[in-house]
């Protein structure tokens, strides 16, 4: 964890601090002014109103070569299943690649016709959420090793005060998932939570907010 | 979510604060031996978000995990994210009061600010989402059924993208208060939810804002879940009279921010795209 002073002001006193830290060569850059964060809130019960869109499950279009369903339920602490949790997820695309500029290698389109890397489902009254996409490439890591390929996934809900960050890993991956840097720092015990399950057209990836199946869930 | 629910160490740890021949200090995001740059998103103060599991709030019980949240260090997945534009607006999606045939019940108000990072820079062209109930206090949603009544001129669903300068304004009514079951006599304080991406997954929010001087804050655990009273501060609005319009809508002003980047000798001009 990084610490840092809490140089908070109140907000209408001059929060808009606007700074443009030009970087001198060997002179290590302090990052002042550092503003508080504003907290997070739980989602609410009804989040639909807000948070759907039509085509949230769509990280890829429909017919789309080589898509895959990615669907799961989402258990509470006494195995029910949440029927008001929003399923969130982020990936990159089949290459490996962001679209995004703080990708190093450059941001660049994916080679898969709409390919928006995001997607949004609401559980339903079963607690199942789907989304549609394609398999993520692997990831090069700064530090010079490979990620296997993943999705990130945040889960919000009506009492979650704060998203839930956890990853979506394949088990047609093995070799990869084997020398995985952020499987390998997981409980092993636990690191089955992380893998989802074969279907016939994608996988199943169910989450746990608790109890002894409870998924890994991480801070980012 | 609070730092002593977390374990272990990073793993790709490098900035132990010593200063190297150089005199860089070697803070992540400087170049590793593969050569990837990536910027690093510093922690936020352990009491500046809710707790996962908090008591008062009676549904965190079942749904906030009891094992401790593994840190999850900074790489490519985690330092990209959605950027959404133009295509997830429609043409009256800011104002909420223009969205039907007639005008919704209610106090017109307009809600302004700027979405900063922590580093105090504006984040530009942002998604923005934001939803309500009415100013009775209802949700146009199935599963809200008090006894207040619907308005058939509003939804309480608004979108719009930052600009340039990292500012966003809605028009919309006064949202009521409304009552749920977490306690005795339990209301909800008058609020709005926002929904946040910012440039990076590590950026993603999703929050409320609240009203000034709101005689509800007492009792509410969903505010009162923030344990840090300075962060506490930062969900309430400000009443903006420089925003109201004369014989029109009263103004209020919500500044958002999203967590700061780490300063990295090797990077110059972030985000200039
Ligand atoms: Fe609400």
């Amino acid at each position: 964890m990084t610490e840092h002073p809490d140089l908070t002001p109140t907000f209408g006193t001059g929060a808009a601090v606007s700074t443009d830290p030009t970087p001198v060569a060997g002179v290590a850059l302090d990052p002042t002014p550092s503003l508080g964060s504003t907290p997070s809130q739980t989602v609410g019960p009804y989040l639909h109103i807000g948070l759907l869109w039509p085509d949230g499950p769509d990280v890829v279009p429909a017919g789309t070569p080589g898509a895959i369903s990615i669907r799961g339920q989402v258990f509470d602490g006494a195995g029910a299943v949440v029927p008001d949790a929003l399923v969130e997820t982020w990936q990159a695309d089949p290459d490996g690649r962001f679209d995004h500029p703080d990708d190093p290698r450059g941001a660049r389109p994916a080679a898969v016709p709409g390919f928006r890397g995001f997607g949004r489902s609401a559980t339903d009254a079963d607690g199942r959420y789907e989304i549609r996409t394609v398999k993520p490439g692997a990831l090069p890591d700064a530090d010079g090793e490979t990620e296997a390929p993943h999705l990130n996934l945040s889960i919000f809900a009506r009492g979650l005060l704060h998203r839930l960050v956890t990853r979506l890993y394949f088990p047609d991956e093995e070799a990869a998932n084997g020398t995985d840097p952020v499987l390998a720092a997981v409980d092993p015990a636990r690191r089955a939570t992380l893998v989802a399950r074969p279907e016939p057209d994608g996988f199943r990836f169910d989450i746990h907010l608790q109890g002894p199946d409870e998924t890994v869930f991480f801070a980012v | 979510m609070t730092t002593d629910h977390i374990r272990a160490t990073e793993p790709n740890e490098r900035g132990d604060g010593e200063f190297d021949a150089d005199g860089i200090v070697p803070v992540a995001g400087a170049a590793r031996p593969s050569g990837l740059v990536l910027p690093r998103y510093r922690h936020d103060d352990p009491d500046t978000h809710p707790p996962m599991l908090f008591p008062d709030y009676g549904s965190t019980n079942l749904r906030a995990p009891k094992q401790p949240l593994a840190l999850l260090p900074q790489r490519l997945t985690e330092v990209t994210g959605p950027l959404l534009g133009e295509g997830r607006l429609g043409e009256l999606d800011h104002d909420l009061t223009r969205q039907h045939a007639g005008e919704p019940q209610g106090q017109r108000i307009i809600v302004h600010g700027r979405v900063l990072d922590g580093n105090g820079r504006p984040v530009p062209h942002t998604l923005v989402e934001i939803w309500q109930p009415n100013a009775a206090g209802r949700y146009r949603h199935a599963n809200d059924n008090w006894p207040a009544p619907l308005d058939p001129n509003f939804t309480g669903v608004g979108r719009t993208l930052t600009d340039a300068d990292g500012h966003y304004r809605f028009v919309t009514v006064q949202p009521g208060a409304y009552p749920w079951r977490n306690h005795p006599n339990a209301w909800r304080p008058a609020h709005i939810h926002f929904s946040l991406f910012g440039q990076a997954f590590t950026q993603r929010l999703v929050t409320q804002m609240y009203f000034p001087g709101d005689p509800l804050f007492f009792q509410d655990p969903v505010f009162n879940s923030v344990r840090d009273p300075l962060a506490r501060e930062r969900l309430i609005s400000r009443y903006d009279h420089s925003v109201t319009e004369p014989e029109w809508a009263l103004g209020f002003e919500f500044d958002i921010v999203l967590r700061g980047r780490e300063a990295t000798p090797f990077e110059d001009g972030e985000d200039d795209d």
